[in-house]
């Protein structure tokens, strides 16, 4: 089939759906490319490039009467109608946004797929544009924001003074945070970043950031369990907000990215926030098209208030990086037409009982089919064979039940009733400090701390030298064996008491803190 | 306030100075206090019991007490005094066995002084005679089972018997054929108690203890003896039945409980069950497998190269076993963490739970060598580390460090918690040869090739590393 790759021609747009390693690809998959003239040119790739890897250069009418368009930004109306009948159509559509398009979509017999609408399972990662171009603005908020920001990232000792580090705040750890947190530390300021979801602490610090959680509190936390940040407790902004204001104080760099699904971006800092900052201070709002998670935030535009804090509101981010941005966005394109073409023979298949395909079509033929059925995030039908049997771990002993636990104390309890009830009065008496005894002895050194288990051992092995207790007692009376006997155990149980009391002062002598931490510790 | 109320009293206040002693070792900050609890308890109990000893029995008694606990103190303080820290567990477990041995005895006597006295002289009691045959049967059962259970493992630890477990044929069913003979035998005596019954039943109780240590392989010995702690605990709890004494009911009661759950820490760090533990039948299967595994190519490294490693490295692990201990390289092993410290160079320790021969023995060595506690780190604080540590140093240390523990399924000892030496950048493994663990497993961690060896007695090589320094 024919692929056509048009000139974006919404402003701003620098990136193209196709570079020529993308193209090389392509053509290996068995399809004919043409590429408009002049489709690279913003992301650095001239057209002999493109004839190099095998396209044909055409005009904007070829590449758009194509079989088969890849394309990056929303599509204008006037672009649609070049469209040949019969054709499909890839770009960013926006589907849940633009109500309007969609219609104007299914007015055409066409078929339109939203690159923007790629499931979240694993199977589909390869072609999730959402996440590759995070990836990239992520990591562009971090070097808007280093250029925007007077100062050096990393702290140095110099011969012309000491130079601390920049404090960089990152607010939402997904696929754009993520990527900000490692930009920012490989710069090598201190990174901080917050989350409503626990749970990615570890994906922070894997990026040498250090994860900064809103005070816990008894209330369900939002997101977890889902994976998606989702909408927070008021009770939990609340905290929220203490948060972001001691720590918008403190830094100068702040980059948010938080975005929910759907919705509005929730505001993070107020305005009083950010007039608390010192001057200088950079702040990269990478929600500012949905309403921003920044106060005063523009989307598009650098604001300096009046304390000196610039405001970068860019919505273009990935776009500033055409080259890479172009580099990804082809290959998320490539992966999708090879899952297109099953033979890999130029033949075009669109099996809509796949649900990746199904979720990102939004119209065939007249038909809208927007919106899609929902994906079960965990669901994912064909995902690579699981891992050999003997990568997995040995299997948990099944825990036992909470009825047969119940069970087993209930009959122990009765058990213990019957011996006790049946028991002659003393016996009671010694069962009752026994059992108790039994129950502190498994309490009281439930913490105890792995370094102190020989000194444990040996002053419990003293203490049960308590049996020369016993044997006082039965000296001296009855008969000559019984005493006999006794001072045998007397001395036996002495050498016990006296000699674990002493080899446990001996050892505790010898524990001792590091003289450095032991300063620390008396300052506190 | 008679002098037994006073007893009482004393008692009651001995207890409770026994519990804060328990929950002061439980950490660095109040051990020491703990320890001066625990003495003031033992002395406020020893004062009342001879008071209250002391008042209906002659002066010759009462010396031969004194002579006793004297005795009993110098020897205990000599040899606490004089043994090597290296020496601990052996130290430990004989002593348990004394505990075995006087309970053994107290219960010996509460039947010659009820049962087995001449008509007349037997002293009265509160509470049916049946029953307290019962309690006797029980108390010197138990003592022998301690008692003879500590010998052997004296014995194994001071290396004069061989630590390789004992398998006789059926040994689960002779230690249950031993508590169903030991059912019998208490019947009998309770319906007629005499001295032949409680003879045979000691004997039968002495060779249980012998049989459930001897079939425990010596690598497990950390367990072993700190489960004959809490048997040496019953014990006393079982003599204070059957002696009407609150104190040692209590007293044995906690260190028989705490003790317990102390072993069943060790065996949750061995991924072992605890029943199985109890019931000494365990440490079959290591010795029965060992020979299969993955052999291959290892590759050695000189002292002065380990030097060179540790010079330009960020941060160094080291994880001691109980070859350290058996080559008394703590001392040469402080010395370096104190000039790599020196050098900037990050020093920790990684220990695991069951590292050694007793709970806790590496901290005790590490600490007499005046190793800061502080760096001194328990597993799990330090495994999710060692991924990003320039080099580890595994120093004596074999199966606790065994990657087949959680990568080979059909490895002995598969699921066993180790540490994960394996994902530093650097590891090096300080051996006498290529001989295996206690466990009998190859350890595939040799042949790794981040791995590198250095044979040779550990202390000579640490040594030779800090001159190369």
């Amino acid at each position: 089939m024919l692929i056509g790759v048009p000139r974006e021609t919404s402003p701003g747009e620098t990136r193209v759906a196709a570079t020529p390693t993308t193209v090389r690809a392509l053509i290996g998959l068995g399809h004919e490319v043409v590429v408009e003239s002049g489709a690279g040119a913003g992301a650095s790739h001239p057209d002999e490039a493109y004839a190099e890897a095998g396209a044909r250069i055409g005009t904007a009418a070829e590449a758009w009467g194509a079989g088969l368009v890849l394309h990056v930004a929303k599509p204008a109306r006037e672009e649609l109608d070049r469209l040949a009948d019969g054709a499909v159509l890839v770009s960013l559509l926006a589907p849940a946004f633009d109500a309007e398009l969609v219609a104007a979509l299914a007015a055409r017999p066409i078929t339109a797929l939203a690159m923007d609408a790629v499931p979240r399972i694993s199977r589909a990662q390869s072609l999730d544009v959402l996440s590759s171009m995070a990836n990239i603005a992520g990591y562009r908020a971090v070097i808007e924001a280093a250029h925007a920001f007077g100062r050096f990232f990393t702290g140095q000792v110099t011969a012309a003074g000491k130079v601390p580090p920049a404090k960089v705040l990152v607010a939402g750890a997904g696929v754009a945070g993520l990527a900000a947190i490692g930009a920012a530390s490989s710069l090598g300021a201190i990174v901080r970043a917050t989350d409503v979801r626990p749970e990615v602490a570890d994906q922070i610090a894997s990026l040498g950031g250090e994860y900064v959680g809103v005070p816990a509190d008894d209330a369900g936390e939002p997101g977890g369990g889902t994976g998606y940040a989702s909408v927070t407790s008021e009770d939990y902004n609340a905290r929220a907000a203490v948060m972001y204001a001691e720590q918008a104080r403190d830094v100068d760099i702040v980059i948010t990215t938080a975005l929910i699904p759907g919705r509005a971006a929730p505001r993070l800092l107020t305005a009083e926030m950010v007039a608390s900052m010192k001057p200088g201070s950079v702040i990269v709002d990478m929600a500012a098209a949905q309403g921003g998670n920044v106060e005063g935030s523009v989307a598009d535009q650098v604001v300096t208030t009046a304390n000196g804090v610039t405001i970068i509101g860019y919505t273009d981010l990935p776009g500033r990086l055409p080259a890479q941005a172009s580099q990804l966005y082809g290959t998320n394109l490539v992966n999708l037409v090879k899952l297109l073409t099953p033979g890999k023979d130029g033949q075009l298949v669109l099996d809509l009982d796949d649900v990746v395909i199904r979720a990102m079509t939004v119209a065939k033929d007249g038909e809208v089919l927007w919106p899609p059925p929902p994906v079960a995030v965990s669901a994912a039908p064909s995902t690579p064979a699981p891992p050999p049997p003997a990568a997995l771990p040995k299997p948990e002993q099944p825990a036992m039940t909470a009825g047969r636990r119940s069970a087993l104390v209930g009959l122990a309890a009765a058990l213990l009733f019957l011996a006790t009830a049946f028991a002659p009065n003393q016996l009671v008496g010694n069962l009752t400090v026994f059992a108790l005894s039994v129950v502190i002895g498994f309490y009281v050194i439930g913490h105890v701390h792995h370094a102190l288990h020989t000194p444990l051992m040996s002053v419990t092995n003293a203490i049960s030298g308590i049996i020369v207790v016993g044997a006082l007692l039965q000296l001296g009376h009855v008969s000559g064996v019984v005493t006999v006997l006794a001072f045998l155990a007397v001395l036996l149980a002495s050498i016990n008491v006296f000699g674990g009391f002493a080899v446990t002062r001996r050892m505790l002598g010898m524990f001792s803190r590091g003289p450095a931490r032991s300063t620390a510790g008396s300052a506190r | 306030m008679s002098l037994e109320s006073a007893a009482a009293a004393a008692y009651l206040v001995a207890g409770l100075l026994f519990v804060l002693s328990l929950a002061g070792l439980s950490k660095h900050e109040t051990a020491k206090a703990g320890n001066g609890y625990g003495i003031a308890g033992m002395a406020l109990a020893l004062v009342a019991t001879v008071a209250l000893a002391a008042d209906d029995l002659e002066a010759a008694a009462i010396a031969a007490i004194l002579v006793a606990m004297a005795a009993g103190a110098a020897i205990g303080i000599w040899r606490a005094r004089r043994v090597e820290m290296t020496g601990m567990p052996e130290l430990i477990a004989l002593l348990h066995s004394f505990v075995g041995l006087a309970a053994v005895l107290v219960g010996w006597n509460g039947y010659l002084s009820v049962e087995g006295a001449p008509a007349g002289e037997a002293e009265e009691l509160g509470l049916a005679v049946e029953i307290h045959s019962a309690e006797v049967a029980i108390g010197v059962f138990i003592g022998a089972v301690t008692f003879t259970g500590s010998i052997v493992a004296f014995l194994k630890l001071s290396a004069r018997i061989k630590s390789n477990p004992l398998v006789l044929p059926g040994k689960n069913w002779l230690n249950v054929g031993a508590l169903v003979a030991f059912a019998v035998l208490t019947v009998v005596f309770v319906v007629e108690p005499n001295l032949p019954v409680l003879a045979v039943l000691t004997a039968l109780a002495l060779a249980l203890g012998w049989h459930l240590v001897a079939s425990i392989g010596g690598g497990d010995m950390p367990v072993v003896v700190s489960m004959l702690n809490s048997y040496s605990g019953w014990a006393a709890a079982a003599a204070g039945f059957l002696l009407d004494n609150d104190l040692l009911i209590i007293t044995g009661a906690l260190v028989g409980s705490s003790g317990a759950y102390l072993s069943y820490i060790m065996c949750k760090a061995m991924n072992r069950s605890f029943l199985s533990v109890i019931a000494g039948g365990f440490g079959n299967e290591g010795a029965a497998a060992g020979g299969g595994g993955e052999d291959g190519e290892h590759t050695e490294i000189t002292a002065a190269e380990v030097a060179e490693l540790l010079k330009d490295a960020d941060s160094v692990v080291i994880t001691p076993g109980y070859g350290m201990a058996v080559a008394h390289a703590q001392g040469p092993v402080a010395d370096l963490t104190r000039r790599l410290s020196e050098a900037g160079v990050e020093v920790r320790f990684g220990i695991h739970p069951v590292a050694g021969r007793l709970p806790g023995h590496m901290n005790v060595l590490l600490a007499e060598a005046k190793v800061p506690y502080d760096v001194v780190l328990e597993m799990d604080e330090i495994n999710d580390d060692l991924a990003s540590t320039s080099v580890v140093l595994v120093i004596g240390a074999n199966d606790t460090v065994n990657p087949s523990a959680a990568e080979d399924p059909s490895s002995p000892i598969a699921g066993m918690p180790v540490l994960r030496v394996w994902e530093a950048e650097r590891v090096v493994v300080f051996k006498r040869s290529m001989n295996t663990g206690y466990a009998g497993v190859q350890n595939p961690l040799f042949f790794r090739e981040n791995t590198r060896m250095l044979f040779g007695d550990a202390r000579e090589r640490v040594e030779d590393i800090l001159k190369a320094l």
